[in-house]
């Protein structure tokens, strides 16, 4: 019996392997190694004519040059840099500028995209309407010519900075972009960011008693209130504690520029409007249909089981809708952070411009073309991975 | 008894006036709640005060197409479109040769026929490739020129839209038959095959478009023999290709998983070969499937080839962006944009209504 399942499946007769094409699984190896061979023949190729052009340019490879001194400037950086700084710390100040702009966008492009999605299934008409123009012209725009709106609107339309335009008391607007008055420096806020930490936590905690002890004795507890007023009730009461300091960094013109307060420049204004503009139209697509997914009949099943409003939302329709729209929320993000490289073209120092910058200089092409594809490799992934574990929790157990 | 009965009907009685008409629409659609109502007057305030100056913008205080820069700039608040009349010829065809700029137009007419041709489905035959051939060869002469009497062209002075369509619609052709051989790749029963392909298509998909056009333009050059070199135009074409491959064998993926198992079966049951059972059974059924998300693949793709501007080549947007670096026409940005943002919306944006229609009319046969 065994026999007959394997000779079946075309598995080799018992006693060896039979050397014929007609085999399917002797046929199956040779045409693996038949392709593997021809893959290992072309990159050999492309690898040796790339070591023999590296030897003719003599250029050397690897990547010794990220411990050079970088001797270019860049406009914007998280971290402390200086042009003495390494060629790997300026790689750096890119990464961190990507994720700067990534996480910001995301963050703004959800929200715009889901309130334009309900926005679309508004039964207000004229609400809708207007929904729909907004997805539909921005969808079929290239992100790169929004992109280039936005730095021109900035940057050619807006005031220098002698006349700068303002609107709120301590807001500055000009063709160098946005200043901000800023709470000045104070050891308080410190302790602020580490309440409001530990807040979360608390409020986590709650919430898993609450829920613990209403499956145990059927208590409710206003685990969502309590959780709320921790996550924002700390902070407030460490802010108090610490002299409830109110001071202000306000933006002051001195000479040709502004000092004091925080800058948005025209640079990250452009790639951050377009990036969140463009990505919440396709947003709103995905969390429309993830809405129209759910049946009407679970909300009128919910309120027949006498849910009100705000759990048939929560506990009925969400989790149901939710399930419909992470996978392509997941694939919008990762366009997203993929199109911050966008940057380059207006240029906001992420890590394709700085990168672009450097193997300008040290000609170290391939060494720079593969952190790029590297580091964005890796940030796909994480975000990847962490929208399949959350999918996962959300996905339908079924028996 | 008779008399009992009413012999003529009663006249026919209007619908209650709240549920017909233009009020009733009104109350259903704008006013039906009070939070509706308050957001209708805020939308309504919104536009009343973003239009009129839109539209003052756009026709009333702007000058015509025969207008210089210099009166444009004297009477500010309106549009210029001189520098669209100035520009056009260069915005569209680049810095193709002034007296043979009908070739590019007839190339874009050419695309635009064979394309819009395509959205027939009755077309849809074996002998409609020979036509897209034709086509693509009546392009070539065009542009390239050099036979018939036509004054040879170099690919470096091509630019403006008939580089973006030559880009997405070459691209596409090549990718085609690559994604076809990835996506059965990716699901395929061989180990080896199904790792190069898994490993090709997520690698591509992770890394952004921009790091493939720099690899195509200084990577690629390092890849070729010592001697051997190609232009700028090819590389940016690979580079499209490589990454359209990645992405229409997902969307053919998508095809193929749909396919029912039995089919499967039933064509090893038959006795065919892989091949066979691929070619005849499979294929036409799962890209029958894939159809509308191939159509979204090329809207993106179309509207990606814009990035070619940061490797230097003059397409649709470069071209712009180029006339806005005249000196005597710096500034009128929004103008430039705004004439080529519509051009590229004409395009992505009938292309997704026929993507959308098409998603109904293959649906069809499964509606019950």
């Amino acid at each position: 019996m065994a026999t007959q399942t394997r000779t079946t499946q075309g598995a080799p007769p018992p006693g060896g392997v039979s050397f014929s094409l007609s085999d399917p699984t002797f046929r199956s190896i040779v045409y693996q190694i038949l392709v593997v061979g021809a893959v290992i023949a072309v990159g050999w190729f492309l690898i040796h004519n790339t070591l023999d052009n590296l030897a003719r340019r003599s250029i050397a490879t690897g990547y010794d040059f990220l411990g050079r001194e970088a001797s270019f400037g860049i406009g914007e950086s998280l971290i402390d840099y200086s042009p003495r700084d390494t060629y790997g710390r300026a790689f750096l100040v890119g990464v961190l500028n990507t994720l700067k702009v990534s996480v910001i966008g995301i963050i703004l492009a959800t929200i715009i995209g889901t309130v334009v999605g309900v926005a679309r299934l508004s039964s207000n008409w004229l609400i809708a309407k207007l929904a729909s123009t907004y997805v539909e012209i921005i969808r079929n725009i290239p992100p790169l010519l929004q992109l280039f709106f936005w730095y021109a609107l900035v940057s050619d339309s807006m005031p220098p900075v002698r006349q700068a335009l303002n609107p709120l008391p301590g807001v500055f607007l000009s063709q160098r972009g946005l200043r901000v008055p800023v709470p000045a420096p104070d050891p308080v806020w410190t302790t602020m960011g580490i309440a409001l930490v530990v807040g979360i936590a608390a409020a986590w905690g709650v919430s898993r008693w609450a829920r613990a002890r209403q499956a145990r004795t059927g208590q409710p507890f206003p685990a969502g209130w309590a959780g709320l007023g921790l996550i924002i009730g700390l902070p407030i009461l460490t802010w108090l504690a610490g002299g409830a300091p109110l001071a202000m960094d306000v933006p002051k013109l001195a000479g040709f520029n502004f000092t004091g307060g925080a800058a948005i420049s025209p640079e990250f204004f452009a790639i951050l409007t377009g990036l969140t503009v463009y990505t919440a139209a396709f947003i709103a697509e995905v969390v429309r249909s993830g809405i129209k997914a759910v049946n009407w009949g679970q909300t009128e099943a919910a309120r027949a089981l006498g849910l009100p409003g705000g759990p048939t939302l929560r506990l009925v329709i969400l989790p149901q809708a939710l399930r419909v729209i992470v996978p392509p929320l997941t694939s919008q993000y990762l366009n997203l952070m993929k199109n911050s490289s966008l940057a380059l073209a207006i240029g906001y120092p992420d890590l394709v411009s700085i990168a672009n910058t450097t193997l300008n200089q040290t000609g170290q092409a391939i060494e720079g073309v593969t952190m790029i594809m590297g580091t964005y490799l890796v940030i796909s992934l994480s975000i990847s991975i962490f929208m399949n574990w959350y999918n996962k929790r959300i996905a339908l157990v079924e028996r | 008894m008779t008399d009992n009965v009413r012999s003529v009907g009663l006249p026919d009685e209007r619908p209650p006036s709240n549920t017909v008409g233009p009020l009733a629409w009104l109350r259903n659609n704008l006013f039906n709640t009070w939070y509706n109502a308050v957001l209708t007057v805020l939308v309504l305030a919104l536009l009343a005060t973003a239009i009129p100056p839109l539209f003052n913008w756009l026709v009333v205080k702007a000058h015509g197409f025969g207008a210089d820069s210099t009166a444009c700039r004297q009477g500010a608040g309106g549009a210029c479109w001189g520098f669209i009349g100035e520009k056009l010829r260069f915005i569209l065809f680049g810095t193709f040769p002034w007296e043979e700029q009908w070739r590019p137009l007839a190339t874009i007419a050419v695309f635009i026929a064979l394309l819009v041709a395509s959205c027939d489905r009755r077309l849809w035959k074996p002998w409609f490739g020979l036509v897209w051939a034709a086509g693509l060869a009546v392009v070539a002469i065009l542009m390239w020129g050099g036979v018939f009497g036509l004054t040879y062209v170099e690919n470096t002075l091509w630019g403006g839209l008939p580089l973006t369509i030559i880009l997405s619609v070459i691209g596409l052709a090549v990718a085609f038959p690559a994604a076809i051989l990835l996506a059965l790749g990716r699901r395929s029963n061989m180990p080896a095959v199904k790792v190069l392909c898994v490993t090709y298509i997520e690698l591509i998909r992770g890394v952004p478009l921009i790091s493939l056009l720099f690899m195509a333009s200084v990577m690629l050059p390092l890849f070729l023999p010592n001697g051997v070199s190609i232009d700028k135009l090819l590389r940016a074409q690979i580079a499209f290709i490589m990454f359209a491959a990645a992405y229409m064998a997902e969307a053919i993926r998508g095809g193929l998983q749909a396919i029912p198992k039995g089919q499967y079966e039933a064509a090893d049951g038959l006795g065919l070969t892989y091949w066979q059972k691929m070619r005849k059974i499979i294929l036409p059924q799962a890209l029958a499937i894939s159809i509308p998300p191939l159509v979204n693949t090329f809207i993106s793709f179309f509207k990606d080839t814009s990035l070619v501007i940061i490797i230097g080549l003059y397409d649709l947007l470069g071209t712009a962006k180029a006339a806005l670096s005249d000196p005597s026409w710096r500034g009128f940005y929004r103008e430039a944009y705004l004439f080529i943002g519509v051009i590229y919306w004409i395009f992505c944006f009938s292309m997704s209504k026929y993507s959308q229609k098409l998603e109904r009319d293959l649906n069809r046969g499964h509606r019950r």
